[in-house]
């Protein structure tokens, strides 16, 4: 499989009145041609602004850094403000989690759609509102040419992320993007949409990053996972074996929020992970999770790396071994909440 | 968008209906016209007699009846100061107030949409202060007394414009300055929020992501949608802007309708001074009206209410 995004140590900082806040502290990951990578975490965790900060979207007033982020063999930190509009919505492509708003009201759902291959692909008119039909059509909606000339408060949610989606397409993008896709939609249409990703994906082979905060999903589509906490990536692997064996107490503690049928029993409660996550203003040295870590110690508050506990399964977590160890066997069940935050 | 426009139509009769009956009113609002028309020496004999001649002497509603019939068929009666029809008057006034009005709006629209775009575009820099600088002067300064101070400026220390009259173009930059300067604020300001709102949304955010150019976010996505808010408000503005006019063509003494509402009012010419309002407020329903439809054909989402 060949690489299609490398990112090193991706940083996003935000000056604020009462310090910087560093909402993405160092992130590595790459993902490859029609792999599937999901970056999960809870709300404020840095992952729609990783998402942004690929695009380089991000608000003005936040800054970018990275060692490096290699897309397609070029170095995107080197493209000026007008090289990286030549990859946006052409070679790398996003899907946003508001599709009710995601769509300007004032314009057709066919002008929307063709006016990015029409700035991309030097394509005739008919051939951009042909290719609009196909996709509109792969993407399950029906009586797509008369779509083309309708508005986007005459679609419901599910149909406007269905166009979102096609217009993501348009230019047959290497990688797309796609933060919480089926968030705001119901559960009947996320299971549809999640699909139509997975299809699409295999049939243009693509690079796909999906932002969750849902499990759910991670397990449906992921091959890949990344789990973020406080702007970093505390836990990577296949997606097998972070659901086999998930080693740090963080994610142990996500597992634990999920009721599982069979096992979960009625009226039982699920589990929570005590505490808040830490003020992501200033510098922060140690573990981001030691304060609600039941396993912490002080070894935690030293600086810590990122390593492999097998190979391809990397935790951020000193004790790493040790947390695996404890849990063993008993896994997942009720390790964290016994613990009282620090 | 049929169903639109025919709701809209009707409501736009219904208030002119309303606002004609109001006007019909002003004219019983100081006291009995025909005696006041008859001037102060009249007996009751004169008074009865041009009670007679103005038909004050039928019921108030046969007067209104008879008089709506007139207007809508262009039909005012006589002027009574100047003893000629007064429509004749109007026709031949009018078209220095639309000048005015027009020139005073497109100078308003040119001057306040660009401000407003950079308003927004550098939020919080110098442009924006200067431009919050320029609508608070603008809100907070009598027409009248920013007209004098014009007039003061460019007819007498720099005497390179007329300060009075309406028998070329010249005669009428100062008043559309003054009149578009008024209405210059609010445009502005109402671009510069529209703007700022529409740019942190997240169809712009979708149109960023696509590779737009910022000239096609900011013309294309951006502005159309700030538009809308402008759009209502112009029709609005262009309503005061007649008003305003009587007191700017007074003061530049343009022989304009605005004029001849002063004129006429410190004559008590009354079927004048009804003409004229009621002429200046169907015209205002009117543009209010084209608002809505230029709205709606901006907007899609209105088309349906």
């Amino acid at each position: 499989m060949t690489t299609t995004l490398s990112v090193e140590n991706l940083r996003v900082s935000i000056p604020l009145s009462a310090g910087v806040l560093h909402a993405v502290r160092g992130i590595s990951f790459e993902v490859a041609r029609g792999e599937t990578l999901c970056l999960v975490g809870e709300s404020g965790c840095g992952k729609s602004l990783t998402s942004l900060a690929l695009m380089n979207l991000l608000p003005s007033r936040a800054k970018r850094e990275a060692d490096r982020i290699s897309f397609d063999g070029a170095d995107l930190l080197k493209l000026g403000e007008r090289g990286m509009a030549k990859v946006r919505g052409n070679t790398m492509a996003m899907i946003f989690q508001e599709p009710m708003t995601s769509l300007n009201p004032a314009y057709t759902i066919g002008n929307q759609l063709e006016e990015g291959i029409r700035l991309h692909k030097n394509v005739s008119a008919k051939e951009a509102r042909e290719r609009a039909i196909y996709l509109l059509e792969k993407v399950g909606i029906t009586a797509a040419a008369s779509r083309l000339g309708q508005y986007p408060h005459q679609l419901s949610g599910g149909l406007r992320q269905r166009v979102m989606i096609a217009m993501a397409l348009m230019c047959g993008p290497d990688l797309l993007i796609c933060d919480e896709p089926t968030t705001a939609l119901d559960v009947t249409i996320q299971a549809q949409i999640l699909h139509l990703i997975k299809d699409l994906q295999r049939e243009f082979d693509m690079a796909v990053i999906l932002i969750t905060h849902d499990l759910g999903v991670v397990a449906r589509v992921a091959d890949r996972v990344a789990v973020m906490y406080a702007g970093e990536i505390i836990e990577s692997g296949v997606v097998g074996e972070i659901f086999s064996r998930p080693t740090h107490p963080y994610t142990q503690g996500l597992m634990n929020c999920i009721p599982v049928p069979g096992k979960t029993r009625q009226g039982e409660r699920l589990g929570t992970i005590p505490g808040i996550v830490p003020s992501m203003i200033g510098e922060m040295t140690g573990c981001a999770f030691a304060n609600r870590c039941a396993y912490a110690q002080d070894i935690c508050l030293q600086p810590l790396t990122t390593h492999d506990i097998v190979p391809g399964h990397a935790v951020r977590c000193a004790r790493a071994e040790e947390v695996l160890a404890l849990t063993a066997g008993s896994n997942q069940a009720g390790t964290i909440q016994s613990g009282s935050p620090a | 968008m049929l169903v639109y426009t025919a709701k809209r139509l009707l409501l736009a009769i219904l208030v002119s209906l309303t606002v004609s009956a109001l006007v019909f009113s002003l004219l019983y609002l100081s006291g009995d016209p025909a005696t006041a028309l008859a001037g102060e020496r009249a007996n009751e004999a004169d008074i009865q007699a041009i009670k007679a001649a103005y038909g004050f002497d039928q019921p108030v509603y046969v007067q209104y009846f008879k008089w709506l019939g007139g207007a809508v068929q262009g039909e005012f009666g006589q002027s009574v100061y100047f003893r000629m029809p007064v429509i004749d008057l109007i026709v031949e006034r009018l078209p220095v107030t639309m000048m005015l009005g027009v020139s005073a709006m497109i100078f308003a629209l040119v001057l306040a949409i660009p401000l407003g775009v950079l308003a927004a575009m550098y939020q919080n820099s110098l442009i924006d202060r200067a431009a919050l600088l320029l609508a608070v002067v603008g809100q907070a300064m009598p027409s009248f007394w920013f007209a004098l101070m014009l007039i003061v400026v460019f007819a007498y220390w720099v005497p390179i414009l007329p300060a009075s009259g309406s028998d070329s173009w010249e005669h009428f930059v100062l008043p559309t300055i003054v009149l578009g300067y008024y209405a210059t604020p609010a445009f502005m300001r109402l671009t510069r929020t529209g703007l700022l709102d529409v740019l942190s949304s997240d169809y712009v955010r979708t149109a960023r992501a696509k590779g737009l150019s910022p000239a096609m976010v900011l013309f294309k996505h951006a502005l159309r949608n700030a538009i809308i808010p402008v759009v209502s408000l112009a029709a609005v503005q262009f309503g005061f802007m007649l008003t305003g006019s009587i007191i700017i063509e007074t003061v530049f003494a343009l022989h304009g309708a605005g004029f001849l509402a002063w004129e006429s009012i410190s004559r008590s010419d009354f079927p004048t001074v009804q003409a004229v309002l009621l002429l200046f407020s169907w015209f205002y329903i009117i543009l209010t009206f084209l608002a809505d439809l230029l709205n709606a054909w901006l907007n899609p989402r209105i088309r349906v209410a």
